[in-house]
């Protein structure tokens, strides 16, 4: 008995380390096909990378140099082994906008989206697991029905059109909302951005003011997108409730009299949770996909606007590099999502 | 017909339990699939919405009371509110927008059609061809087929339009591009399923080529789990589409696009609430239909999935 879970044991490492090999290796050929797509997408792009340097009064002497620079004589695979090079030290050129690396502009935008996208999961989260889980335990009632519409009329919505209602009844007729933006204009200096998470950097520097303002600029664009994760999240959970249910040691329980609501919330949500979580990270992600519409709706000075911003004025670099790095982060959120689905569920982490 | 079955009603026919031709038994089975779907009332409900915008799309010329491109007169006729002669009241441009709502199932139609004409073959070839074959023309799809998935649809296809430019028919483009994915992904677990069916095997050990197999034997069976997926998705590709033209990097003004008409509408939004409010129920009650239809076929051709 103890020479075999020794064995186990010593067994296990190896394959754990062939695992993480392989694991690696498909992040790398994944991250690879993005900037072969997003390398591609910029080669068919009918601007001319040289004229976006050099401005078209360059002379031709100028154009010839800076095309020679640009590395555009080379063979197209040198061209992408240039590209690879560059993206991989985080060098995505520069913005014609903003005259700042790419890399730069994102970082400052970043925040933003993580502040929006994060408040709407703990909101699509909050409400959508209790109301999965109601509508399973009353499954084909009334209140079922009712979530299942609702749900659908969530993943039917468009997202901009549902913004742009919300800002003319919340902000505009009742005015209980602070309008596009992430904070008035008076409190932008009340507090220094450290984290660039305002929620967090006006809490942390005793700026209730100020906090208070960024909560009311927050709250309709994080529960639209809220919603729209409730919808799904919602939908799963009833799925992944109703199967619980039906499962034999529900039946168990219900012998041995244990109270309904903590067969519920106690034994059946802990067993439907494990792929819940995978269901939340995944929402978390396509939250990203969301607020480019969003973002432009109410203004949001994020990853989405500044994507849609470098569209209408053919900013290419900036444009690519968005996309790859969103890209990349919904990578990664699916590889998190696999593997907190490792780490909770207990017959998946023996069998790995 | 035999003169046995002219005896009999048509529902008696349609139902035999000992089906006299393929004919008749394929569609008996139609038609109690038909009937199942029948009972599922919100389906129902979609494919009502779906059977309308189909209507309106082709009679749109005879229902539409004004030009679609054409405004009336700019001193009186612009952003005039709801009316009886103008349903959805007027846009800055003194247009009808009833009128060019009405045009605009046109264009979302053709979107649909378009998309689905152009990404389902491509999934179908890109999974059989993988389930098929295996091995390392298996492992390079597959790669290629995540590589896809590792972006969120719309910014993908923001990125292949901003390469492209903007119109209409790009946009087509690029959301094809960005939803053959999870077919091939589907046609390819289905073809796993069926590539070593004995029948297969038969049809091998007859001489025929890789190319007819898959073409005459594994495609036909793949097609129904992948068309169901295709009417799941088409909401979500409505939605982009909107998306898109919202952004103005779909169809150009002053095509009445829906996504581009709330665009349009966007800048007066607080004043003239009805310019940008009436497209948007236009987009949702079309996608709300298409997702009741594919809900509603989903319950019924794969009780698995729906629960």
């Amino acid at each position: 008995m103890a020479t075999a879970l020794a064995e186990g044991r010593s067994r296990a490492l190896p394959a754990f380390l062939g695992k993480t090999v392989r694991l690696l290796a498909t992040i790398a050929v994944t991250i690879l096909g993005l900037l072969v797509v997003t390398f591609l997408i910029g080669r068919v792009v009918p601007v001319d990378p040289v004229l976006a340097v050099v401005g078209d009064r360059a002379s031709q002497s100028t154009y010839d140099k800076a095309f020679v620079e640009l590395g555009l004589d080379r063979p197209l695979y040198v061209q992408f082994g240039l590209y690879v090079e560059k993206a991989v030290t985080g060098d995505f050129g520069q913005s014609m906008l903003t005259k700042k690396p790419i890399i730069d502009d994102i970082a400052r935008a970043f925040p933003a989206t993580l502040e929006l996208a994060t408040v709407a999961i703990l909101i699509g989260t909050l409400f959508g697991i209790p109301v999965g889980v109601w509508a399973a335990v009353r499954q084909g009632k009334l209140v079922d029905q009712v979530v299942r519409i609702v749900g659908l009329m969530g993943y039917s919505a468009p997202i901009f059109w549902l913004g742009l209602l919300g800002l003319l009844v919340f902000y505009a007729k009742w005015g209980i909302v602070a309008g596009p933006g992430r904070i008035d204009i008076s409190y932008e200096y009340a507090f220094t951005p450290t984290t660039g998470l305002f929620l967090l950097d006006t809490a942390m520097q005793g700026q209730w003011g100020a906090f208070r303002n960024v909560v009311s600029h927050i709250a309709l664009p994080a529960s639209l997108l809220g919603y729209f994760s409730m919808a799904y999240i919602a939908r799963m959970t009833r799925s992944f409730m109703l199967n619980e249910l039906a499962q034999e040691y529900v039946v168990t329980a219900r012998v041995k009299g244990v109270a309904e609501w903590r067969i519920i919330w106690v034994h059946a949500l802990r067993n439907a949770a494990v792929p819940l979580v995978t269901v939340v990270t995944l929402s978390y992600a396509s939250l990203l996909e969301g607020s480019v519409l969003t973002e432009t709706v109410f203004a949001w000075p994020g990853l989405g606007q500044y994507l849609t911003n470098s569209l209408q004025n053919a900013d290419m670099n900036a444009v690519l590099g968005g996309t790859l790095l969103i890209g990349i982060i919904f990578v990664g959120l699916n590889l998190l999502s696999d593997f907190l689905y490792t780490v909770l569920d207990p017959r998946v982490r023996r069998r790995a | 017909m035999s003169i046995g079955a002219s005896r009999q009603s048509l529902g008696e026919w349609l139902q035999s339990e000992q089906p006299a031709s393929r004919r008749q038994a394929r569609l008996g089975q139609a038609w109690r699939t038909w009937r199942l779907f029948t009972g599922n009332r919100l389906g129902m409900i979609g494919l009502a919405i779906v059977l309308l915008l189909v209507l309106v799309a082709i009679f749109a010329d005879v229902i539409a009371p004004y030009d679609p491109l054409l405004g009336g007169d700019l001193r009186t006729m612009r952003l005039l509110p709801p009316s009886m002669d103008h349903l959805m009241g007027t846009d800055d441009l003194a247009r009808d927008i009833f009128s060019r709502v009405v045009h605009g199932a046109r264009l979302t139609l053709m979107v649909v059609a378009l998309v689905a004409i152009i990404a389902t073959p491509i999934g179908l070839l890109v999974g059989t061809v993988s389930g098929y074959f295996g091995g390392w023309v298996d492992t390079v799809l597959m790669r290629v087929t995540d590589i896809f998935l590792a972006f969120p649809r719309l910014i993908l296809a923001l990125a292949f339009v901003a390469a492209l430019g903007p119109g209409i028919e790009n946009a087509i483009i690029a959301i094809a591009i960005t939803s053959w994915p999870p077919y091939a992904r589907l046609a390819r677990a289905e073809t796993l399923t069926i590539r070593n069916a004995e029948h297969i095997d038969a049809i091998r050990l007859q001489g025929a080529s890789s190319g007819r197999i898959i073409w005459g034997h594994v495609v036909p069976l793949c097609l129904s789990s992948v068309i169901i997926r295709v009417t799941l998705d088409m909401a979500g590709i409505i939605l982009t589409a909107a998306g898109l033209g919202f952004l103005g990097l779909g169809a150009q003004p002053p095509q009445p696009e829906w996504g581009a008409m709330i665009a349009g509408g966007r800048r007066f939004i607080i004043d003239y609430w009805w310019v940008a409010t009436m497209p948007g129920i236009a987009i949702f009650t079309v996608s709300l239909g298409f997702n009741l239809l594919g809900d509603g076929l989903r319950d019924v051709l794969d009780p698995k999935a729906g629960k």
